[in-house]
Protein backbone atom coordinates (compact mmCIF):
# COMPACT_ATOMS: atom_id res chain seq x y z
CA UNK A 1 0.00 0.00 0.00
CA UNK A 2 1.29 3.45 -0.86
CA UNK A 3 2.07 5.72 2.06
CA UNK A 4 2.43 8.89 0.03
CA UNK A 5 0.75 11.83 1.76
CA UNK A 6 -1.13 14.79 0.32
CA UNK A 7 -0.78 17.83 2.57
CA UNK A 8 -3.09 20.87 2.66
CA UNK A 9 -1.14 24.09 3.25
CA UNK A 10 -2.87 27.39 4.06
CA UNK A 11 -1.86 30.49 2.16
CA UNK A 12 -2.01 33.47 4.53
CA UNK A 13 -0.59 34.15 7.98
CA UNK A 14 0.51 30.54 8.59
CA UNK A 15 2.05 30.06 5.13
CA UNK A 16 5.72 30.87 5.83
CA UNK A 17 6.00 28.95 9.12
CA UNK A 18 4.18 25.97 7.60
CA UNK A 19 6.61 25.80 4.66
CA UNK A 20 9.52 25.97 7.12
CA UNK A 21 8.02 23.06 9.04
CA UNK A 22 7.63 21.13 5.76
CA UNK A 23 11.28 21.87 4.87
CA UNK A 24 12.17 20.25 8.18
CA UNK A 25 10.38 17.10 7.00
CA UNK A 26 12.59 17.01 3.94
CA UNK A 27 9.84 18.14 1.57
CA UNK A 28 11.10 20.42 -1.19
CA UNK A 29 8.98 23.58 -0.92
CA UNK A 30 11.02 25.77 -3.26
CA UNK A 31 8.45 25.63 -6.06
CA UNK A 32 5.64 26.45 -3.62
CA UNK A 33 7.59 29.47 -2.39
CA UNK A 34 8.38 30.63 -5.92
CA UNK A 35 4.95 30.26 -7.44
CA UNK A 36 2.16 32.34 -5.92
CA UNK A 37 -0.57 31.52 -8.42
CA UNK A 38 -0.19 27.77 -8.71
CA UNK A 39 -2.32 25.82 -6.21
CA UNK A 40 -1.47 22.16 -6.72
CA UNK A 41 2.10 20.84 -6.41
CA UNK A 42 1.67 17.17 -7.19
CA UNK A 43 5.38 16.27 -7.21
CA UNK A 44 5.77 17.10 -3.52
CA UNK A 45 2.19 16.26 -2.46
CA UNK A 46 1.23 19.81 -1.48
CA UNK A 47 -2.05 21.62 -2.15
CA UNK A 48 -2.32 25.28 -1.17
CA UNK A 49 -5.59 26.98 -0.28
CA UNK A 50 -7.38 29.57 1.80
CA UNK A 51 -6.84 28.73 5.53
CA UNK A 52 -10.52 28.14 6.31
CA UNK A 53 -10.76 25.61 3.46
CA UNK A 54 -8.14 23.28 4.96
CA UNK A 55 -10.56 21.30 7.20
CA UNK A 56 -12.92 20.90 4.22
CA UNK A 57 -10.29 19.22 2.06
CA UNK A 58 -8.96 17.09 4.91
CA UNK A 59 -12.40 15.92 6.08
CA UNK A 60 -13.30 14.82 2.55
CA UNK A 61 -10.00 13.01 2.11
CA UNK A 62 -8.85 15.26 -0.76
CA UNK A 63 -5.82 15.84 1.50
CA UNK A 64 -4.52 13.37 4.11
CA UNK A 65 -2.98 15.97 6.40
CA UNK A 66 -3.53 19.70 6.83
CA UNK A 67 -2.08 22.69 8.62
CA UNK A 68 -4.65 25.11 10.00
CA UNK A 69 -5.35 27.46 12.89
CA UNK A 70 -7.22 26.45 16.04
CA UNK A 71 -9.55 29.39 15.31
CA UNK A 72 -10.61 27.71 12.06
CA UNK A 73 -11.12 24.36 13.82
CA UNK A 74 -13.19 25.98 16.57
CA UNK A 75 -15.36 27.75 14.02
CA UNK A 76 -15.86 24.48 12.09
CA UNK A 77 -16.18 22.21 15.12
CA UNK A 78 -18.41 19.73 13.27
CA UNK A 79 -15.62 18.69 10.89
CA UNK A 80 -14.70 15.03 11.34
CA UNK A 81 -10.90 15.30 11.40
CA UNK A 82 -8.17 14.23 13.84
CA UNK A 83 -6.37 17.06 15.61
CA UNK A 84 -2.91 15.57 16.04
CA UNK A 85 -0.50 18.26 17.14
CA UNK A 86 -0.27 21.80 18.45
CA UNK A 87 2.48 23.28 16.26
CA UNK A 88 2.93 26.32 18.50
CA UNK A 89 3.43 28.91 15.77
CA UNK A 90 0.91 31.41 14.44
CA UNK A 91 -0.13 32.35 17.96
CA UNK A 92 -3.14 34.69 17.99
CA UNK A 93 -5.79 35.80 20.45
CA UNK A 94 -9.52 35.73 19.78
CA UNK A 95 -10.73 38.95 21.38
CA UNK A 96 -13.79 41.11 21.92
CA UNK A 97 -12.88 44.69 20.97
CA UNK A 98 -14.74 48.01 20.85
CA UNK A 99 -13.83 51.65 20.23
CA UNK A 100 -11.70 53.19 22.99
CA UNK A 101 -13.21 55.19 25.83
CA UNK A 102 -16.50 54.17 27.48
CA UNK A 103 -17.37 50.60 26.42
CA UNK A 104 -20.26 50.96 23.94
CA UNK A 105 -21.01 47.21 24.04
CA UNK A 106 -21.48 47.33 27.82
CA UNK A 107 -23.58 50.44 27.42
CA UNK A 108 -25.83 48.75 24.82
CA UNK A 109 -26.18 45.68 26.98
CA UNK A 110 -27.13 47.77 30.02
CA UNK A 111 -29.62 50.06 28.28
CA UNK A 112 -30.98 47.87 25.45
CA UNK A 113 -30.38 44.35 26.79
CA UNK A 114 -28.56 43.31 23.64
CA UNK A 115 -25.33 44.25 21.88
CA UNK A 116 -24.47 43.98 18.21
CA UNK A 117 -21.21 42.21 17.40
CA UNK A 118 -19.54 41.93 13.98
CA UNK A 119 -17.29 38.95 13.29
CA UNK A 120 -15.92 36.47 10.74
CA UNK A 121 -16.30 33.81 13.45
CA UNK A 122 -20.08 33.71 14.16
CA UNK A 123 -20.00 30.38 15.99
CA UNK A 124 -17.09 31.23 18.29
CA UNK A 125 -18.69 34.60 19.06
CA UNK A 126 -22.17 33.15 19.67
CA UNK A 127 -20.75 30.44 21.95
CA UNK A 128 -18.76 33.01 23.95
CA UNK A 129 -21.79 35.18 24.63
CA UNK A 130 -24.00 32.19 25.41
CA UNK A 131 -21.42 30.91 27.88
CA UNK A 132 -21.19 34.28 29.59
CA UNK A 133 -24.97 34.73 29.61
CA UNK A 134 -25.20 37.85 27.46
CA UNK A 135 -27.56 38.62 24.61
CA UNK A 136 -25.74 39.50 21.39
CA UNK A 137 -26.81 39.95 17.79
CA UNK A 138 -24.06 38.43 15.65
CA UNK A 139 -23.44 40.27 12.37
CA UNK A 140 -21.34 38.18 10.01
CA UNK A 141 -18.98 40.17 7.76
CA UNK A 142 -16.48 38.87 5.24
CA UNK A 143 -14.03 41.77 4.96
CA UNK A 144 -12.27 44.10 7.41
CA UNK A 145 -14.19 43.67 10.66
CA UNK A 146 -12.60 46.83 12.17
CA UNK A 147 -14.79 48.98 9.94
CA UNK A 148 -18.06 47.77 11.49
CA UNK A 149 -17.90 49.54 14.90
CA UNK A 150 -16.49 52.74 13.32
CA UNK A 151 -19.53 53.15 11.11
CA UNK A 152 -22.11 52.38 13.79
CA UNK A 153 -23.03 48.99 12.29
CA UNK A 154 -22.22 47.32 15.62
CA UNK A 155 -20.98 48.12 19.12
CA UNK A 156 -18.17 45.56 19.17
CA UNK A 157 -16.25 42.97 17.20
CA UNK A 158 -14.94 39.46 17.83
CA UNK A 159 -11.79 38.90 15.83
CA UNK A 160 -8.39 37.28 15.75
CA UNK A 161 -5.53 39.51 16.90
CA UNK A 162 -1.86 38.79 16.24
CA UNK A 163 -0.05 41.98 17.30
CA UNK A 164 -2.92 44.38 17.91
CA UNK A 165 -1.61 46.93 15.40
CA UNK A 166 -4.71 46.89 13.18
CA UNK A 167 -7.00 47.37 16.18
CA UNK A 168 -4.90 50.25 17.52
CA UNK A 169 -4.72 52.00 14.16
CA UNK A 170 -8.51 51.95 14.01
CA UNK A 171 -8.94 53.27 17.54
CA UNK A 172 -10.19 49.96 18.96
CA UNK A 173 -9.25 48.40 22.31
CA UNK A 174 -9.43 44.81 23.58
CA UNK A 175 -12.18 44.31 26.18
CA UNK A 176 -12.04 40.55 26.63
CA UNK A 177 -9.72 37.70 25.62
CA UNK A 178 -11.81 34.73 24.44
CA UNK A 179 -9.23 32.10 23.52
CA UNK A 180 -5.72 31.48 22.22
CA UNK A 181 -5.24 30.00 18.75
CA UNK A 182 -2.09 28.36 17.38
CA UNK A 183 -1.43 26.29 14.25
CA UNK A 184 -2.56 22.66 14.37
CA UNK A 185 -1.81 19.55 12.34
CA UNK A 186 -5.01 17.73 11.35
CA UNK A 187 -5.62 14.40 9.60
CA UNK A 188 -8.38 12.70 7.66
CA UNK A 189 -9.88 9.89 9.79
CA UNK A 190 -9.49 7.21 7.09
CA UNK A 191 -5.95 8.27 6.13
CA UNK A 192 -5.11 8.21 9.85
CA UNK A 193 -5.77 4.44 9.76
CA UNK A 194 -4.60 3.50 6.27
CA UNK A 195 -1.44 5.63 6.27
CA UNK A 196 -0.71 5.31 9.98
CA UNK A 197 3.04 4.84 9.61
CA UNK A 198 3.62 7.85 7.37
CA UNK A 199 1.38 10.07 9.51
CA UNK A 200 2.98 9.00 12.81
CA UNK A 201 6.38 9.72 11.26
CA UNK A 202 5.33 13.27 10.33
CA UNK A 203 3.88 13.85 13.81
CA UNK A 204 7.03 12.55 15.53
CA UNK A 205 9.32 14.73 13.40
CA UNK A 206 7.19 17.86 13.80
CA UNK A 207 7.03 17.26 17.55
CA UNK A 208 10.83 16.93 17.71
CA UNK A 209 11.40 20.22 15.85
CA UNK B 1 -30.41 1.72 -9.18
CA UNK B 2 -28.88 -1.05 -11.32
CA UNK B 3 -25.45 -0.57 -9.75
CA UNK B 4 -26.90 -0.39 -6.23
CA UNK B 5 -28.91 -3.53 -6.94
CA UNK B 6 -25.75 -5.37 -8.05
CA UNK B 7 -24.13 -4.49 -4.72
CA UNK B 8 -27.07 -5.61 -2.59
CA UNK B 9 -27.54 -8.80 -4.60
CA UNK B 10 -23.87 -9.71 -4.15
CA UNK B 11 -24.09 -9.05 -0.43
CA UNK B 12 -27.39 -10.94 -0.16
CA UNK B 13 -25.79 -14.04 -1.70
CA UNK B 14 -23.14 -14.00 1.04
CA UNK B 15 -25.77 -13.49 3.77
CA UNK B 16 -27.77 -16.47 2.51
CA UNK B 17 -24.75 -18.72 2.07
CA UNK B 18 -23.68 -17.87 5.65
CA UNK B 19 -27.09 -18.82 7.07
CA UNK B 20 -28.42 -15.34 7.86
CA UNK B 21 -32.20 -14.95 7.55
CA UNK B 22 -33.57 -11.61 6.37
CA UNK B 23 -35.80 -9.67 8.76
CA UNK B 24 -37.76 -6.44 8.32
CA UNK B 25 -38.84 -4.11 11.10
CA UNK B 26 -40.97 -0.97 10.87
CA UNK B 27 -39.27 2.35 10.14
CA UNK B 28 -41.38 3.86 12.93
CA UNK B 29 -40.60 2.79 16.49
CA UNK B 30 -41.79 3.97 19.91
CA UNK B 31 -39.21 6.35 21.30
CA UNK B 32 -39.38 4.67 24.69
CA UNK B 33 -38.35 1.34 23.13
CA UNK B 34 -35.25 2.73 21.42
CA UNK B 35 -34.28 4.63 24.56
CA UNK B 36 -34.27 1.33 26.48
CA UNK B 37 -31.48 0.18 24.17
CA UNK B 38 -29.27 3.24 24.27
CA UNK B 39 -29.68 6.78 25.55
CA UNK B 40 -28.01 8.23 22.45
CA UNK B 41 -30.49 6.38 20.21
CA UNK B 42 -33.11 8.34 22.13
CA UNK B 43 -31.85 11.45 20.31
CA UNK B 44 -33.34 10.59 16.92
CA UNK B 45 -33.45 13.13 14.13
CA UNK B 46 -37.18 12.77 13.49
CA UNK B 47 -39.95 12.54 16.08
CA UNK B 48 -43.71 12.41 15.54
CA UNK B 49 -46.89 11.64 17.45
CA UNK B 50 -49.39 8.90 16.78
CA UNK B 51 -53.18 9.38 17.07
CA UNK B 52 -53.13 8.70 20.83
CA UNK B 53 -50.21 10.96 21.66
CA UNK B 54 -47.40 8.38 21.83
CA UNK B 55 -44.02 9.63 20.63
CA UNK B 56 -42.78 7.76 17.56
CA UNK B 57 -39.37 8.10 15.97
CA UNK B 58 -37.90 7.19 12.62
CA UNK B 59 -35.25 4.56 13.41
CA UNK B 60 -31.66 5.80 13.37
CA UNK B 61 -30.18 2.31 13.72
CA UNK B 62 -31.29 -1.31 13.08
CA UNK B 63 -29.56 -3.06 15.96
CA UNK B 64 -31.99 -1.97 18.69
CA UNK B 65 -35.14 -2.83 16.65
CA UNK B 66 -33.68 -6.29 15.98
CA UNK B 67 -32.84 -6.73 19.67
CA UNK B 68 -36.51 -6.02 20.37
CA UNK B 69 -37.59 -8.57 17.72
CA UNK B 70 -35.33 -11.27 19.19
CA UNK B 71 -36.79 -10.83 22.68
CA UNK B 72 -40.39 -10.58 21.49
CA UNK B 73 -40.52 -13.20 18.72
CA UNK B 74 -37.72 -15.65 19.48
CA UNK B 75 -37.88 -15.96 23.27
CA UNK B 76 -37.04 -19.67 23.26
CA UNK B 77 -35.21 -20.27 19.95
CA UNK B 78 -31.91 -22.08 20.35
CA UNK B 79 -28.97 -19.70 19.81
CA UNK B 80 -27.05 -18.71 17.83
CA UNK B 81 -29.59 -16.74 15.79
CA UNK B 82 -28.49 -15.16 12.53
CA UNK B 83 -30.33 -12.14 11.10
CA UNK B 84 -29.62 -9.90 8.16
CA UNK B 85 -31.37 -6.84 6.78
CA UNK B 86 -31.44 -4.30 3.98
CA UNK B 87 -33.15 -1.30 5.49
CA UNK B 88 -33.26 2.47 5.47
CA UNK B 89 -32.41 4.44 8.55
CA UNK B 90 -32.83 8.13 9.17
CA UNK B 91 -30.45 10.73 10.49
CA UNK B 92 -29.95 14.45 10.74
CA UNK B 93 -27.76 16.16 8.16
CA UNK B 94 -25.56 19.21 7.92
CA UNK B 95 -27.08 21.42 5.27
CA UNK B 96 -25.21 21.91 2.03
CA UNK B 97 -23.05 18.82 2.55
CA UNK B 98 -24.84 16.49 0.13
CA UNK B 99 -25.80 14.17 2.97
CA UNK B 100 -28.92 12.04 2.67
CA UNK B 101 -31.47 11.98 5.47
CA UNK B 102 -32.39 8.45 4.45
CA UNK B 103 -29.58 5.90 4.10
CA UNK B 104 -29.70 2.27 2.99
CA UNK B 105 -27.88 -0.11 5.29
CA UNK B 106 -27.00 -3.75 4.72
CA UNK B 107 -26.09 -5.56 7.89
CA UNK B 108 -26.13 -8.63 10.09
CA UNK B 109 -26.76 -9.38 13.74
CA UNK B 110 -25.35 -12.60 15.20
CA UNK B 111 -27.15 -13.31 18.48
CA UNK B 112 -26.04 -15.82 21.10
CA UNK B 113 -22.49 -16.23 19.79
CA UNK B 114 -19.90 -14.93 22.27
CA UNK B 115 -16.36 -13.71 21.53
CA UNK B 116 -14.06 -14.77 20.06
CA UNK B 117 -15.93 -17.12 17.69
CA UNK B 118 -18.94 -14.82 17.20
CA UNK B 119 -16.77 -11.79 16.47
CA UNK B 120 -14.61 -13.78 14.06
CA UNK B 121 -17.71 -15.01 12.20
CA UNK B 122 -19.09 -11.47 11.95
CA UNK B 123 -15.76 -10.20 10.56
CA UNK B 124 -15.62 -13.07 8.09
CA UNK B 125 -19.12 -12.39 6.76
CA UNK B 126 -18.21 -8.68 6.58
CA UNK B 127 -15.13 -9.30 4.43
CA UNK B 128 -16.95 -11.79 2.20
CA UNK B 129 -19.75 -9.25 1.68
CA UNK B 130 -17.28 -6.54 0.67
CA UNK B 131 -15.52 -9.01 -1.65
CA UNK B 132 -18.89 -9.93 -3.20
CA UNK B 133 -19.67 -6.25 -3.74
CA UNK B 134 -16.39 -6.00 -5.66
CA UNK B 135 -14.49 -3.66 -3.32
CA UNK B 136 -10.77 -4.33 -3.50
CA UNK B 137 -8.69 -2.01 -1.36
CA UNK B 138 -10.71 -2.04 1.86
CA UNK B 139 -9.34 -2.56 5.38
CA UNK B 140 -11.15 -3.29 8.63
CA UNK B 141 -10.11 -1.38 11.75
CA UNK B 142 -10.48 -3.57 14.85
CA UNK B 143 -10.50 -2.23 18.41
CA UNK B 144 -12.29 -2.75 21.69
CA UNK B 145 -14.85 -0.39 23.19
CA UNK B 146 -13.94 -1.54 26.71
CA UNK B 147 -10.21 -0.87 26.29
CA UNK B 148 -9.95 2.83 27.11
CA UNK B 149 -12.53 2.67 29.91
CA UNK B 150 -10.48 -0.17 31.45
CA UNK B 151 -7.36 1.99 31.22
CA UNK B 152 -9.18 4.88 32.92
CA UNK B 153 -10.43 2.51 35.65
CA UNK B 154 -6.91 1.18 36.10
CA UNK B 155 -5.59 4.67 36.86
CA UNK B 156 -8.58 5.49 39.07
CA UNK B 157 -9.70 8.45 36.95
CA UNK B 158 -12.75 10.16 38.50
CA UNK B 159 -16.08 10.64 36.78
CA UNK B 160 -15.69 14.27 35.66
CA UNK B 161 -12.13 13.88 34.30
CA UNK B 162 -13.20 10.67 32.59
CA UNK B 163 -16.06 12.38 30.80
CA UNK B 164 -13.62 15.04 29.57
CA UNK B 165 -11.00 12.52 28.36
CA UNK B 166 -13.60 10.43 26.51
CA UNK B 167 -14.96 13.62 24.94
CA UNK B 168 -11.50 14.51 23.56
CA UNK B 169 -11.14 10.97 22.22
CA UNK B 170 -14.57 10.86 20.58
CA UNK B 171 -14.01 14.28 18.96
CA UNK B 172 -10.62 12.98 17.72
CA UNK B 173 -8.73 15.80 19.48
CA UNK B 174 -5.35 14.47 20.59
CA UNK B 175 -4.14 17.99 21.43
CA UNK B 176 -7.07 18.28 23.84
CA UNK B 177 -6.40 14.78 25.19
CA UNK B 178 -2.78 15.72 25.90
CA UNK B 179 -3.93 18.86 27.73
CA UNK B 180 -6.50 16.98 29.83
CA UNK B 181 -4.10 14.15 30.68
CA UNK B 182 -1.46 16.68 31.76
CA UNK B 183 -4.06 18.36 33.99
CA UNK B 184 -4.62 15.08 35.87
CA UNK B 185 -1.12 15.27 37.38
CA UNK B 186 -0.44 11.53 36.97
CA UNK B 187 3.04 10.05 36.86
CA UNK B 188 4.86 10.31 33.51
CA UNK B 189 4.35 6.61 32.74
CA UNK B 190 0.58 6.65 33.31
CA UNK B 191 0.20 9.89 31.36
CA UNK B 192 2.19 8.47 28.44
CA UNK B 193 -0.03 5.35 28.33
CA UNK B 194 -3.28 7.35 28.41
CA UNK B 195 -1.99 9.35 25.43
CA UNK B 196 -0.18 6.67 23.48
CA UNK B 197 -2.57 3.71 23.63
CA UNK B 198 -5.48 5.37 21.80
CA UNK B 199 -3.09 6.40 19.01
CA UNK B 200 -1.79 2.87 18.41
CA UNK B 201 -2.96 1.36 15.14
CA UNK B 202 -1.41 -1.03 12.64
CA UNK B 203 -0.41 -4.71 12.49
CA UNK B 204 -0.45 -7.30 15.30
CA UNK B 205 2.67 -5.68 16.80
CA UNK B 206 0.28 -2.99 18.11
CA UNK B 207 -0.98 -5.52 20.66
CA UNK B 208 2.42 -5.66 22.38
CA UNK B 209 1.46 -2.98 24.88
CA UNK B 210 2.23 -3.08 28.62
CA UNK B 211 -0.52 -5.43 29.86
CA UNK B 212 -1.88 -3.82 33.04
CA UNK B 213 -5.49 -2.62 32.86
CA UNK B 214 -5.88 -3.25 29.11
CA UNK B 215 -4.74 -6.90 29.32
CA UNK B 216 -8.28 -8.34 28.96
CA UNK B 217 -9.20 -6.26 25.94
CA UNK B 218 -5.87 -6.93 24.19
CA UNK B 219 -6.12 -10.66 24.92
CA UNK B 220 -9.67 -10.60 23.49
CA UNK B 221 -8.39 -9.01 20.27
CA UNK B 222 -5.62 -11.63 20.03
CA UNK B 223 -8.16 -14.46 20.39
CA UNK B 224 -10.39 -13.02 17.68
CA UNK B 225 -7.41 -12.56 15.38
CA UNK B 226 -6.29 -16.15 15.94
CA UNK B 227 -9.69 -17.36 14.70
CA UNK B 228 -9.60 -15.43 11.42
CA UNK B 229 -8.82 -17.10 8.11
CA UNK B 230 -5.81 -15.48 6.34
CA UNK B 231 -7.91 -13.58 3.76
CA UNK B 232 -9.80 -11.86 6.60
CA UNK B 233 -6.80 -11.42 8.92
CA UNK B 234 -4.92 -9.64 6.11
CA UNK B 235 -7.65 -6.97 6.05
CA UNK B 236 -7.41 -6.19 9.76
CA UNK B 237 -5.76 -3.05 11.13
CA UNK B 238 -5.69 -3.08 14.93
CA UNK B 239 -6.78 0.28 16.29
CA UNK B 240 -6.64 0.66 20.07
CA UNK B 241 -8.26 4.10 19.86
CA UNK B 242 -11.28 3.04 17.82
CA UNK B 243 -14.50 4.41 19.25
CA UNK B 244 -17.98 4.12 17.76
CA UNK B 245 -20.68 6.75 18.17
CA UNK B 246 -23.27 4.44 19.78
CA UNK B 247 -22.99 3.70 23.48
CA UNK B 248 -24.17 0.07 23.61
CA UNK B 249 -20.92 -1.58 22.45
CA UNK B 250 -19.25 -3.73 25.10
CA UNK B 251 -16.27 -5.43 23.43
CA UNK B 252 -14.66 -5.62 20.01
CA UNK B 253 -15.69 -2.85 17.61
CA UNK B 254 -14.79 -2.45 13.96
CA UNK B 255 -14.96 0.02 11.10
CA UNK B 256 -14.49 -0.37 7.32
CA UNK B 257 -12.15 1.96 5.41
CA UNK B 258 -11.24 2.34 1.78
CA UNK B 259 -8.66 4.64 0.20
CA UNK B 260 -11.31 5.84 -2.26
CA UNK B 261 -13.49 7.41 0.46
CA UNK B 262 -12.62 9.94 3.17
CA UNK B 263 -15.01 8.50 5.75
CA UNK B 264 -15.82 4.96 7.00
CA UNK B 265 -18.11 2.79 4.86
CA UNK B 266 -19.61 0.99 7.83
CA UNK B 267 -18.88 -0.65 11.11
CA UNK B 268 -20.18 -2.51 14.10
CA UNK B 269 -19.19 -4.43 17.18
CA UNK B 270 -20.18 -6.54 20.16
CA UNK B 271 -23.16 -5.57 22.31
CA UNK B 272 -23.31 -8.25 24.97
CA UNK B 273 -25.57 -6.29 27.36
CA UNK B 274 -28.16 -4.92 24.94
CA UNK B 275 -30.51 -7.89 24.53
CA UNK B 276 -30.86 -8.31 28.29
CA UNK B 277 -32.57 -4.92 28.39
CA UNK B 278 -35.30 -6.37 26.17
CA UNK B 279 -35.71 -9.54 28.22
CA UNK B 280 -33.42 -12.10 26.60
CA UNK B 281 -29.85 -11.84 27.86
CA UNK B 282 -27.63 -13.12 25.05
CA UNK B 283 -24.22 -11.96 23.84
CA UNK B 284 -24.37 -10.54 20.32
CA UNK B 285 -22.34 -8.90 17.58
CA UNK B 286 -23.39 -7.08 14.43
CA UNK B 287 -22.39 -4.63 11.76
CA UNK B 288 -23.89 -2.49 9.03
CA UNK B 289 -22.53 -1.24 5.73
CA UNK B 290 -23.78 1.99 4.25
CA UNK B 291 -24.73 0.82 0.74
CA UNK B 292 -24.58 4.27 -0.86
CA UNK B 293 -21.10 4.95 0.55
CA UNK B 294 -19.98 1.50 -0.57
CA UNK B 295 -21.21 2.46 -4.03
CA UNK B 296 -19.18 5.70 -3.97
CA UNK B 297 -16.06 3.78 -2.89
CA UNK B 298 -16.55 1.24 -5.69
CA UNK B 299 -16.88 3.97 -8.29
CA UNK B 300 -13.82 5.69 -6.80
CA UNK B 301 -11.73 2.51 -6.89
CA UNK B 302 -12.64 1.79 -10.50
CA UNK B 303 -11.85 5.36 -11.51
CA UNK B 304 -8.24 4.99 -10.42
Amino acid sequence: MTQRLTIAVPRGALFADTLTALDGLGIDTSEVRANHRKLLFEDVGIVTMRPSDVPTYVEAGAADLGFTGKDVLMEQAERDVYELLDLGYGRCLMVLATVAGDDPAQEALRRLGVMRIATKYPRIAARHFERTGRQAEIVEVKGSVELAPLTGLVEGIVDLMATGTTLRENGLVVREEISVATARLIANPVAHKLKAEAIDDVVARLRAR
Amino acid sequence: MRELRAITEGVRTVFEASGYGEVATPALEYEAVLARGDASAAEPAYRLFDETGNVLVLRSDMTIPIARVVAARYPHAEPPLRFCYFAHHYRSVRTGRGQAREELQAGVELVGAPAPEGTAEALTVLCRSLDAAGLEGYRVGLGDAALYPALLDGFGIGHEARRQLVHELVTRDFVGLEREVAALGLGPEAAALLLRIPQLRGGPAVLDVPAGPVADAVEGLRRVYAQLEPAVADRVIFDLGLSRPLGYYTGEVFEVYDQALGSPIGGGGRYDDLLGRFGRALPAVGWALNVERLHIALVGERGR
